[in-house]
């Protein structure tokens, strides 16, 4: 499969696809500014997935105390990210997804001026705010049946220039990853894509009910031979939870939300779980019903 | 990767030999792939990392194709391959190649990209056929279960995986009919709801199984083109006729070799001398009375329950729905036949001195027509149609102004297909169609998580008229240039399906 790249059918936004790397794009700001800006997002991403293979295995093994030497710019922004998480079980993939939209991010922001712009690589976005403005998202609680449940509004005073979620949309049904937790859906907010990726990974890893008979799990190897999660059980179904268990699950990922927000690892999170949701960090600031 | 003698990729998009050797896999079945540098390997009816691609039956396959089907070019049903190396040129740019919608659009969120138009000339008219997929919120499916086995009340709601995706409606005849999905269930419920509707509609237009449940009915598996499964038995025949409309149909040919002929029916069972047909051709009342409620005369209702045994009835003793035998009309020696509506259940008896029944061989000429029975009755089959409308942004895509394009399907200039399947187009306003999922190719259809149902339509039309109705003349691209679409995929035309660019298509715009 060749890279393709184009713009959508509005007209205004630049899709970018190679591979299992699905990035849209779009740029406010003088007309010129933002075609030069997609040029240079253009010729950036030639090599990005070639340049993740050459190192992929290593970027699939867990970290430990001794950083792996990676040279690609996007493996080291995964490095970066996945790095204050080496003391339980994570690799630098925990952040792929953040990591290529802050390079690209990175790389279309180069001597351009843009008011605004975003690069949303399947649901991990990095964006640019200059002074002043602002950016909404909406947050969409389940990927499956997805509306609109409230929304964040970024504003460019907010150290936020990362928005991602994790969630129980996995492979074939919707997403591109595996989790092990139960999560519809963990949505963080972080300096920077790739922080809020490997952050909104760890996260969803422990919205959980370890061992409850509704959750249907299997090892990530039997999905995927190459998975970086090996042997360890990944979710593929949750079934009808009562509400205490929701509560109870919701509860423990909120922990270490709450513990990653007090490490200055993030800004905020939304963690939801069959209709129910809790929010981390200042509420108000965060969340608007829709 | 420390050391880069071993980078098993270069970094080019053609992976060299060597790397597809290292990544070759060893375990059982997986498929590598090697449409990227990721060479994902990729187990059994899983996909890769894109989620593009997947290990179906053990080959790697693009899981989004653009389905484009050829007529078969001779008697043996050989193709000539529309993509690759003995591809001829002007078998295709001829009639036999058309360009269904399948795969056109594209269920990837943010990125559709614009509907094929596509040009061939035919009979040296330019025709032009506009491919899309169409996402469609309003669209429902009506599966018409061959069956007389009590499914469940009118109206009532019908279950998967307990949320209601439809109901029970009208019953038509030998069948029992499911209203299935319905823009009220895919976004005016629950969210769970939506879910599983779209998931029920889109199993059973790709020719899936769907178990579903009817509140205080049956437990009904369906699957299009299959015989019904229902409380876990399998329906086979269809049966010809309730057991009144069997006696109805053969009581000229049980005439002169049965004395009285029972049709052992759970709806209505049938008894020859009674029946109308049987005074009309003057036969002799036989005094055997069937236990049951009378309706008219030789029409019973009620004569057992419901069940798995004769006739739809839970009886394996066919005397036993016998009431009473008269002695004052009766005589010994009668020949009584009792049979079940299916013919796969039948008796022949001769009443002894007693006037009591004896089991005796069947004659020829009666087991005759107890096989005609079962000739008449076909098999009984799930069937499943899906019925959308395409709406206006859809038509907006075929023209600039969407509503000549519906005069234009009314009036027969352009012709409407699914997957290349012909639809019946539904009257009135809007362009509201039907189509026989079995006569589509398979896994036509797919969906968005809206949630909605994607399915494929296309719109042919002479040239002129595709000018005439405002349509998108500047997009129109020769089929041969389909040939250069990386996903195209050729099936076989299903011969059972009129060529959709067969004239006539109506005369001048």
């Amino acid at each position: 499969m060749n890279i393709q790249t184009g713009l959508l059918a509005d007209g205004r936004r630049l899709h970018l696809n190679h591979g299992p790397i699905d990035a849209v794009i779009e740029a406010w700001g003088d007309a010129r500014e933002v075609r030069l800006a997609y040029e240079q997002a253009t010729i950036a991403f030639r090599d990005v997935l070639p340049a993740l293979v050459r190192e992929l295995a290593v970027l699939r093994w867990p970290l430990g105390d001794t950083a792996p030497d990676l040279r690609g710019p996007v493996a080291r922004r995964m490095l970066a990210a996945a790095w204050p998480f080496r003391n339980s079980f994570i690799t630098p993939m925990a952040a792929v997804a953040g990591a290529v939209a802050d390079h690209l991010l990175a790389a279309m922001l180069i001597g351009r001026r843009l008011s605004r712009a975003y690069v949303n690589d399947g649901g991990d976005i990095a964006f640019h705010l200059s002074a002043g403005e602002r950016l909404t998202c909406g947050v969409v609680g389940n990927v499956l049946a997805p509306t609109v449940d409230g929304k964040i509004e970024l504003v460019s005073e907010m150290p936020v220039r990362g928005i991602a979620t994790s969630g129980a949309a996995t492979k074939g049904t919707g997403g591109r990853s595996f989790s092990l937790g139960i999560a519809d859906a963990v949505t963080v907010l972080a300096h920077d894509g790739a922080a809020a990726d490997a952050a909104a990974t760890v996260i969803g890893n422990a919205v959980d009910l370890p061992g409850h008979a509704s959750v249907v799990r299997c090892p990530a190897s039997d999905m995927d031979p190459d998975s970086d999660l090996g042997e360890r059980q990944v979710t593929l179904a949750v079934g009808t939870l009562a509400l205490p268990e929701i509560e109870a699950a919701l509860a423990a990922g909120f922990a270490e939300a709450e513990r990653l927000r007090q490490s200055g690892l993030i800004y905020g999170a939304v963690l939801t779980l069959q209709g129910r949701f809790v929010v981390c960090g200042d509420r108000s600031k965060l969340m608007q019903a829709a | 990767m420390g050391d880069p003698q071993h980078d098993p990729v270069a970094s080019t998009d053609t992976p060299d030999e060597a790397a597809l050797v290292a990544a070759k896999a060893k375990d059982e079945g997986i498929v590598v792939c090697d449409a990227c540098p990721v060479l994902c390997r990729i187990r059994p009816e899983k996909t890769g990392a894109c989620d593009r691609y997947g290990n179906i039956g053990g080959k790697l396959a693009r899981l989004d194709p653009f389905v484009v089907a050829q007529r078969t070019i001779d008697q043996n049903g050989r193709m000539v391959p529309f993509v690759g190396a003995d591809w001829n040129g002007e078998l295709v740019s001829g009639a036999g190649t058309f360009v269904t919608g399948i795969g056109a659009g594209t269920t990837y969120p943010d990125y559709k990209p614009a509907p094929f138009i596509v040009s061939s000339a035919v009979d040296g008219v330019d025709m032009v056929t506009v491919v899309t997929e169409g996402i469609f919120s309003y669209c429902g499916v009506k599966v018409k279960i061959d069956t007389d086995r009590y499914v469940g009340p009118e109206q009532a709601p019908v279950r998967v995986k307990g949320e209601q995706v439809g109901h029970v409606t009208t019953a038509e005849y030998g069948s029992q009919m499911l209203a299935l999905g319905g823009v009220r269930h895919l976004t005016g419920g629950s969210k769970k709801e939506g879910v599983v509707a779209c998931d029920t509609m889109l199993t059973l237009c790709n020719k899936g199984a769907v178990e579903m449940q009817v509140e205080g009915g049956a437990a009904l598996t369906v699957q299009a083109g299959k015989p019904p499964i229902i409380n876990g038995a399998g329906e086979e025949r269809m049966r010809v006729g309730c057991g009144s409309a069997t006696i109805g149909i053969f009581a000229r040919q049980w005439q002169g070799h049965a004395d009285e002929v029972i049709v052992v029916d759970d709806h209505i069972t049938g008894v020859l001398t009674e029946h109308q047909a049987g005074r009309f051709l003057d036969l002799r009342p036989a005094g055997i009375r069937v236990r049951g409620r009378k309706s008219t005369p030789g029409r019973y209702f009620q004569v057992a329950n419901p069940g798995t045994g004769w006739g739809g009835t839970d009886i394996s003793d066919p005397l036993s729905i016998i009431e009473k035998i008269d002695p004052k009309t009766a005589w010994p020696g009668l020949r009584l036949l009792m049979v079940s509506t299916t013919g796969e259940h039948a008796a022949w008896f001769v009443l002894d001195g007693a006037l009591k029944p004896e089991p005796a061989e069947m004659p020829e000429a009666i087991e005759a027509v107890v096989a005609r029975i079962g000739e008449n009755c076909e098999p009984a089959l799930s069937t499943v149609i899906f019925m959308a409308g395409a709406g206006g942004s859809l038509r907006a895509g075929v023209t600039e102004n969407p509503v000549k394009l519906t005069r234009s399907v009314r009036s027969a200039l352009t012709r409407v297909t699914s997957g290349g399947a012909p639809v019946y187009v539904w009257p009135g306003g809007g362009i509201t169609y039907m189509v026989d999922v079995s006569t589509m190719p398979d896994n036509s259809f797919g969906y968005v998580p809206t949630p909605a149902i994607v399915g494929p339509i296309e719109f042919t039309m002479k040239r002129a008229t595709y000018a005439a109705l405002g349509g998108h003349v500047d997009c129109i691209r020769p089929l041969d240039s389909l040939r250069a679409v990386e996903r195209v995929k050729t099936i076989s035309w299903p011969p059972a399906n009129p060529w959709p660019l067969d004239p006539p298509i109506g005369n001048a715009p």
